[in-house]
């Protein structure tokens, strides 16, 4: 019988978040090692473990995986997120790499100097409600179920319920426009292995404050 | 019966060119047809073409795929270039990951300020030398295999190819230290369909020059 996967990171959201997502929304348990300090991560990469000495690192199923989308590829081929046949996950693919694009931004966000924060917040704003947000209403929208892709739960429908809380946090009224994501956001919130990590105690990460921003500067630089 | 995949890109490598390989090596005809002007680029844009209003975009089996990796997945699992498992596919994957993030940096090279090129061309030869080529010589040398994952030909030994003969565009003789990869790249190299698109006249693209350089940023407004 297998383990529990293993999550190595630093404790903060960061690139490991939309794997603790994919793996809660699976209704996977799994367990976390926190990393705090440089010598923490040049060990790992002396030992081996990091096939290209990054994080993150996802020890699952007798692999030491590395490479988020290959990571979060594989959970959900394996839990069954990824769609029924190829072209299902064509419009997964496509869906979670615009989602990602607009990830990045917020991902890059707490680590831009002072001065260029409001301007990035406001291309935040600009990408998510013009180019990405817009899409997925239309597609909600036009087949009028409740998930995105084959009336069926999947990758795409956890990435974007990621994205849209994390960009709410930032702006808060950012929905307003989308009637259709205000839904699809209750809805998928209401999930029951959704709901359980949108509470307390679970390991989905706060937002990125500065302690966070000082442990990455620390270990990965 | 679906036509040929037609592929909407500007008339060079940058994000299409692993696209352009993949369907090379599958054996896979397409046409091309590139975006010279802002014009055309808003005529994409404005047709409702492009989901994210970006490109890549390519026309196959009656979709209009965008988003370079999720177009790469397509063609690779739909011609058997994937694994047969989850697992294959896994390994795939980090493979292919660290061969785009390799090529990644150099893409951007022409986007630079000198002195900012030049820094991260050495450090794109560190990074060859010493992060990327170690792991897929050791992957060939433990189990002795022609290809990287399987035993068969797949997207990952294709994207390792490109990789290759990108990084000795910048310093001819970077395989040095890497035998397995210099026998590697003659053996994938004298596959069929990647021999062909080697040869002059294929839709193989060249490197970037400066006048390409300068149409580009004029498209996409860089």
């Amino acid at each position: 019988m297998s383990e529990k996967p293993r999550l190595v990171y630093v404790n903060g959201r960061g690139r490991m978040e939309p794997i603790r997502w994919l793996l809660a929304a699976a209704g996977v348990e799994f367990e976390e090692k926190f990393l705090e300090t440089r010598e923490q991560l040049l060990k790992l990469i002396e030992d081996g473990s990091l096939l290209f000495q990054q994080l993150p690192l996802v020890e699952i199923d007798g692999m030491k995986m590395v490479q988020t989308r290959a990571i979060l590829s594989y959970i959900a081929g394996k839990y069954n997120l990824y769609g029924k046949d190829l072209k299902e996950r064509a419009l997964i693919d496509m869906y979670v790499e615009g989602i990602t694009d607009l990830m990045h931004m917020l991902l890059m966000f707490p680590f831009s100097p002072p001065e260029a924060k409001e301007k990035n917040l406001a291309s935040i704003a600009d990408r998510a409600t013009k180019r990405y947000f817009p899409v997925f209403e239309k597609v909600l929208k036009q087949h009028g179920q409740d998930f995105l892709v084959g009336n069926r739960f999947s990758w795409a429908d956890v990435q974007l319920l990621e994205a849209i809380l994390a960009v709410e946090e930032k702006i808060p009224a950012v929905l307003s426009g989308f009637p259709q994501l205000q839904a699809f956001k209750t809805k998928i919130s209401n999930m029951p292995t959704i709901k359980k990590f949108l509470q307390p105690g679970s390991p989905r990460k706060p937002p990125p404050d500065e302690h966070y921003v000082a442990t990455v500067m620390e270990v990965f630089k | 019966m679906a036509g040929k995949p037609k592929l909407h890109y500007t008339k060079g490598r940058g994000k299409m060119e692993s696209i352009r390989w993949l369907l090379a090596a599958a054996g896979v005809e397409f046409e091309e047809e590139f975006i010279e002007t802002k014009e055309d680029l808003d005529k994409l844009r404005n047709d409702g073409s492009l989901l994210f209003q970006q490109v890549p975009m390519v026309e196959i089996d009656g979709m209009k795929m965008v988003q370079t990796r999720a177009i790469l997945n397509y063609i690779a699992g739909k011609y058997n270039l994937h694994g047969k498992d989850l697992k294959e596919r896994a390994w795939i994957d980090m493979y292919v990951e660290g061969t785009t993030d390799l090529m990644g940096m150099i893409m951007v090279l022409p986007f630079q300020a000198a002195d900012a090129k030049e820094k991260n061309i050495a450090l794109i030869i560190e990074r060859a030398t010493t992060r990327y080529f170690p792991v897929y010589e050791k992957a060939l040398k433990d189990h002795g295999h022609d290809y990287l994952v399987g035993n068969q030909l797949s997207w990952a030994d294709i994207h390792l190819l490109e990789a290759i003969l990108m990084t000795e565009e910048l310093k001819p003789d970077i395989l040095s230290a890497f035998p397995l990869l210099q026998a590697f790249k003659g053996r994938t190299s004298n596959i069929s369909t990647i021999k062909k698109f080697l040869q002059p006249g294929s839709q193989r693209k060249p490197p970037p020059d400066e006048k390409f350089i300068a149409n580009v940023r004029k498209i996409f407004n860089i």
